[in-house]
């Protein structure tokens, strides 16, 4: 069998290098004599999934070992052999005893096909690795930057594929061990009384008994664990996930303020369904255009449905229900209104309603992007903002710590400035002619920078350090990130606008402010990922840190991508282009979601004490990923061949006859997309509603409870 | 430090950074463009009928798609003769009450950009059947039908526009579809599109980062021929299709077609430059050449791809030929 095993090795391999090389269709334009950054690249790139393909095909064959070895009978003379003194001892005193075997489970195959299964996803992903390079487009150094950008993230996700596969292949090992040691078990139990093999043991038993009793220290009591530290955990039947930390219950939480923060969290996650339906759709319009002929259905029209639902209703109240839970809890005091909380959250919830009624019915505010809606419906939005803002304010003014901490200068500072992003926006003095470009370069991405980006960092500065369990790796590098993020972000709108014919001097402030923005970058990343220095292994025992991860992850790489893509050149190659989706995903989907859903994960099991299956939780975040990953490449490669299609001079039609099959990939992501929201809408059910499980302990103190008539305890209400 | 630890001073500082910055990089630059920028001396305001057409473009959400802006480089060239400049977008101003200013430069060019589509192409027919439902006249299309602007009437009355569709899209009825005003009133918006020419002694901007020529002219012998192939799906195939069959009762064939086989090179010339409306029975052609600014050497390659292709043989043309029938044309026109 060695040899097959090297062939399936040598093709799993030659694929993963195949992909990469003929990825173009030009293998020409990507040889290894002439490109020393490509054939670097792509040695890196296939070394590392050698290794780590080598890692697996040995986990495989120590499954296949295990399994074979199995099939053997005299394999049980062996282990009769090799027992030690106090297995002979258990073993005889069982013989004597003629104590019944334990019955033996079949689940091998099971086990077997659920790794099969998951097996082509690894290759899949590993298959897109191809990055596209034109052979002129490799001397620009945005396009180096771009590709390297692209690559960290795909090869995060090989690498932790093939790590989760190796580990499940690892337990069903040792569940084939267990099953094995029932059929052994059987065997010895089945050996007469008065077989040779038993007074051998005898034999060897005398010999081996001087051992220790390996108790000494420990003694045979239960461990005393005075501050309730240990977590007992119950064996997984089906190994097919890994059995992950519970969150620890946080009893002193106000109900009212839980229900407040829950009502924000279902309600994002409704328009989250909701947008991203819709914009499964328009993903659809793109391979079939004419799906339907209804005015209300049509793409113009849709299209700012779906983007301003998932901004101002899942985006929005996501990052606001869990900046309910953070300022009053990091103010170490009580939120200042509970009933405002509710205000703001009819408020903004009627906002998406009209607004999106109102986009359908061909009512908008002229066309800038996220400014489709009328200023009626925006002002709802705003007065929502208003009432938060205030209610920080009032929160933050009586907190009992002397500092404020660094998450709450984010949100408060992500509210002010969204208010203040509105007025220029809607005040209708300075939108005249090339003012109105102007302006929307500025609101487009101060709404997605100081609004998304700003409030999701506060609330990832709370979350993070708390899920790891130790600080914040640096204060002074949070409070840097944060001055730098407003000096150079502020100026980068109109780098949406190269080459148009708004002020020159103005494009080349957006392009040195979209360099800039490599200090906040670096300087958050860098402290996230120093945060996790020494907790690495926590990664393993939880749901909500590989979230986390991938968020940090796509904030590295995303935002500097957006550096990138403001440049001269790269603007001429991508502007325009599907590029600018498939960017734009990156950054809303792969930070701003992965960042809120880790935090989701994180809050809700603490107000409600309930928690979702972790088999759930690890399918809405695989597909979430792989589905961002099929969604964003295809339509990165296809926009860049696009570009150089036009600045070569080809017909229009070239360029959309050429991205076609580049929107089919589109639409397959954004369906994996979309079944991960359809878990996480189930999670969140499981965690707010009660399970069907009952709890005897539970069931039996209401029980005393109820026959001594004392009265059920009153949740505490948090005065700190 | 002490100073941040009010919340006061730490928030009043980040606002009035953020606002001052917004002062700086957007309103005011806002401000400046909106009061030194007018409308050049000849550009010629919206009609009522166009500005209703641009509310429905609004409406309908085109500029998702569709841009209006010709950069300042040469890869968009094709979309207008110069690149645009602030004094083409000073005439916006908003529209009503309820809405901001559309100057709808867009973002993205899913489709293609709409600066200059009045001159590309002001063929009144085409727009209606493109917009009843693209896929009729470009099949490789992906744009939206829009056929809940046209109506259908079992006998169209006089003043009704109706819309010559193929059979497989009127479903077997008996009648026609008529345009509504709507959609009239669109098709108006996209015709008054087009680039202001600049006044007199004015030079446009250029265009940056010129392609390089691949075929450096090795010997001059002879002059390099322009691709027929390209200038034909750009200019003439939207209404004369690919296989050059054109639409039936929309769009005459130019395969097999008298003009282009035969020797009447002064019509076919004229027909390209000026236009045509002989047949009634087929849509009004507008004046495709002159509009596009065609060279001799553009309208040579584009009847000898046509002469050459979907089994048409006509005799092959050189560009000094062309050049004198252009001249002629040109002055017939002008009479």
């Amino acid at each position: 069998m060695k040899p097959l095993q090297r062939t399936i090795l040598l093709f799993l391999f030659s694929c993963c290098v195949g992909s990469l090389l003929a990825q173009d269709g030009k293998p020409s334009a990507f040889t290894l004599e002439n490109k020393p950054l490509g054939s670097w690249l792509i040695f890196a790139v296939a070394l590392l999934l050698f290794v780590l393909v080598l890692r697996l095909r040995n986990e495989a064959a120590a499954l296949r070992k295990t399994y074979r070895q199995s099939k053997n009978n005299k394999q049980w003379q062996r282990y009769l052999d090799e027992l030690d003194g106090q297995q002979v001892n258990r073993l005889l005193e069982i013989k004597r005893s003629k104590s019944a075997p334990l019955q033996g489970k079949g689940l091998l195959w099971l086990i077997v096909a659920g790794t099969a299964a998951l097996l082509p996803v690894g290759r899949a992903a590993a298959q897109d690795s191809g990055q596209p390079t034109g052979t002129a487009l490799l001397s620009q150094s945005g396009i180096i930057i771009t590709l390297v950008l692209i690559l960290i993230p795909l090869i995060a996700t090989v690498f932790l594929l093939i790590l989760r596969i190796s580990n499940t292949l690892r337990k069903q090992r040792q569940q084939q061990k267990r099953v094995e040691a029932q059929a052994l078990a059987a065997y010895i139990n089945d050996l007469p009384a008065n077989d040779p093999q038993l007074s051998q043991l005898q034999a060897r038993k005398a010999a081996l008994d001087y051992t220790l009793s390996h108790n000494e220290l420990a003694g045979l009591e239960p461990a005393a664990d005075e501050r309730g530290l240990l977590q007992m955990n119950q064996e997984p039947g089906l190994p097919i996930v890994a059995l992950k930390k519970k969150a620890l219950p946080r009893p002193n939480i106000d109900p009212q303020l839980s229900k407040l923060v829950l009502a924000y969290l279902v309600c994002a996650a409704g328009w989250l369904l909701f947008g991203t339906t819709v914009g499964e759709y328009l993903g659809i319009k793109f391979v079939a255009p004419d799906a339907d002929h209804l005015s209300w259905l049509s793409f113009g029209r849709l299209r700012p449905v779906h983007t301003n639902a998932v901004f101002w209703g899942w985006a929005s109240l996501g990052m606001l229900g869990l900046g309910y839970y953070i300022v009053p809890r990091v103010s170490n005091t009580a939120l200042a209104s509970i009933k405002h909380g509710w205000y703001t959250l009819w408020l903004i919830n009627a906002a998406v309603i009209l607004g999106s009624l109102c986009l359908m019915a061909g009512i908008n505010n002229g066309g800038g992007e996220y400014r489709e809606y009328i200023w009626p419906v925006m002002l709802l939005f705003g007065a929502g903002l208003l009432l938060t803002l205030i209610n920080f304010m009032r929160t933050i003014a009586r907190r009992s710590t002397k500092e404020i901490y660094i998450s709450n200068w984010y949100i408060v500072s992500a509210i002010i400035f969204t208010i203040v992003i509105s007025l220029a926006a809607y005040i209708p003095y300075w939108q005249n002619g090339l003012g109105e470009t102007i302006i929307q370069g500025y609101y487009m991405h101060q709404g997605v920078g100081m609004w998304f980006m700003l409030f999701t960092l506060g609330i990832v500065y709370y979350f993070l350090p708390q899920q790891l369990n130790k600080p914040i790796y640096s204060y002074s590098l949070g409070i840097l990130a944060f001055w730098s993020q407003i000096i150079f972000y502020t100026l980068i709108g109109t780098h949406h606008f190269v080459f148009s014919a708004i002020p020159w001097w103005l494009q080349t402030v957006a392009i040195v402010g979209s360099a800039g923005m490599i200090i906040p970058v670096f300087a958050g990343t860098t402290n996230f990922l120093l945060t996790f220095k020494g907790a690495w292994y926590k990664l393993k025992d939880s749901y909500t840190l590989p979230f986390f991860l991938v968020g940090i992850i796509f904030y590295f790489t995303g935002s500097l991508q957006g550096t990138a893509e403001a440049f001269r050149f790269t603007n001429l190659v991508w502007h325009f282009t599907d590029f600018t989706v498939a960017h734009s995903h990156i950054t809303m989907y792969g930070i701003i979601c992965f960042l809120l859903w880790a935090c989701m994960y994180a809050v809700i099991p603490r107000l409600t004490g309930k928690e979702a299956p972790q088999i759930t939780i690890g399918a809405h975040f695989w597909l979430a990923l792989i589905g961002l990953l099929f969604y964003a490449i295809p339509l990165m490669y296809g926009g860049t061949m696009k570009g150089l299609a036009w600045m070569q001079g080809k017909p229009f039609m070239d360029g959309v006859v050429l991205m076609a099959p580049y929107w089919l990939w589109r639409a397959i992501g954004g369906t994996l997309m979309w079944v991960s929201h359809l878990f996480f809408a189930y999670n969140l059910y499981k965690m707010m509603t009660s399970s069907k499980e009952l709890n005897v302990a539970d069931l039996a103190l209401q029980e005393l409870s109820a026959n001594a008539n004392i009265a059920q305890p009153t949740p505490i209400v948090n005065h700190l | 430090m002490e100073f941040f630890d009010n919340h006061k001073k730490l928030f009043l500082v980040s606002a009035t950074l953020f606002i001052g910055l917004t002062c700086v990089v957007a309103i005011m630059p806002a401000i400046h463009n909106q009061q030194n920028n007018h409308p050049l001396p000849d550009a010629i305001p919206l009609s009522p009928e166009a500005l209703a057409g641009k509310a429905i473009f609004v409406a309908n959400g085109c500029v998702a798609c569709h841009t209006q802006q010709v950069r300042n480089v040469e890869m968009d060239k094709q979309w207008g003769t110069r690149p645009g400049m602030a004094a083409d977008y000073a005439a916006n101003h908003r529209m009503s009450v309820w809405q901001n200013t559309a100057t709808l430069m867009g973002t993205e060019r899913t489709g293609p950009d709409l600066t200059d589509v009045g001159n590309r192409q002001p063929s009144r027919d085409w727009n209606l059947v493109h917009l009843f439902n693209p896929r009729i006249v470009v099949p490789e299309s992906i744009m939206p039908a829009y056929p809940w602007l046209f109506n259908w009437k079992a006998a169209p009355a006089t003043g009704d526009v109706v819309v010559n569709l193929p059979a497989a899209y009127l479903q077997g009825k008996a009648g026609k579809y008529v345009a509504s005003t709507e959609a009239l009133q669109l098709i108006a918006y996209l015709q008054s599109l087009k680039q202001t020419p600049l006044p007199e002694g004015i030079t446009a901007q250029e265009f940056l980062y010129a392609r390089k020529q691949n075929q450096p002219a090795a010997g001059n012998s002879k002059d390099e021929e322009l691709d027929g192939k390209t200038l034909y799906t750009t200019s003439c195939q939207a209404c004369h299709q690919a296989n050059g069959e054109g639409l039936p009762g929309a769009f005459p064939s130019l395969k097999g077609s008298p003009i282009v086989n035969g020797d009447n090179l002064e019509l076919y010339v004229d027909i390209i430059m000026n236009g045509y409306d002989a047949r009634q029975e087929y849509g009004v052609m507008s004046a495709v050449g002159t509009n596009m600014g065609f060279t001799e050497k553009e309208v040579a390659a584009i009847i000898n791809y046509e002469r050459s292709s979907w089994g048409n043989h006509g005799k092959k043309v050189s560009p000094a030929e062309i050049k004198k029938i252009m001249d002629f044309v040109k002055l017939k026109a002008q009479q």
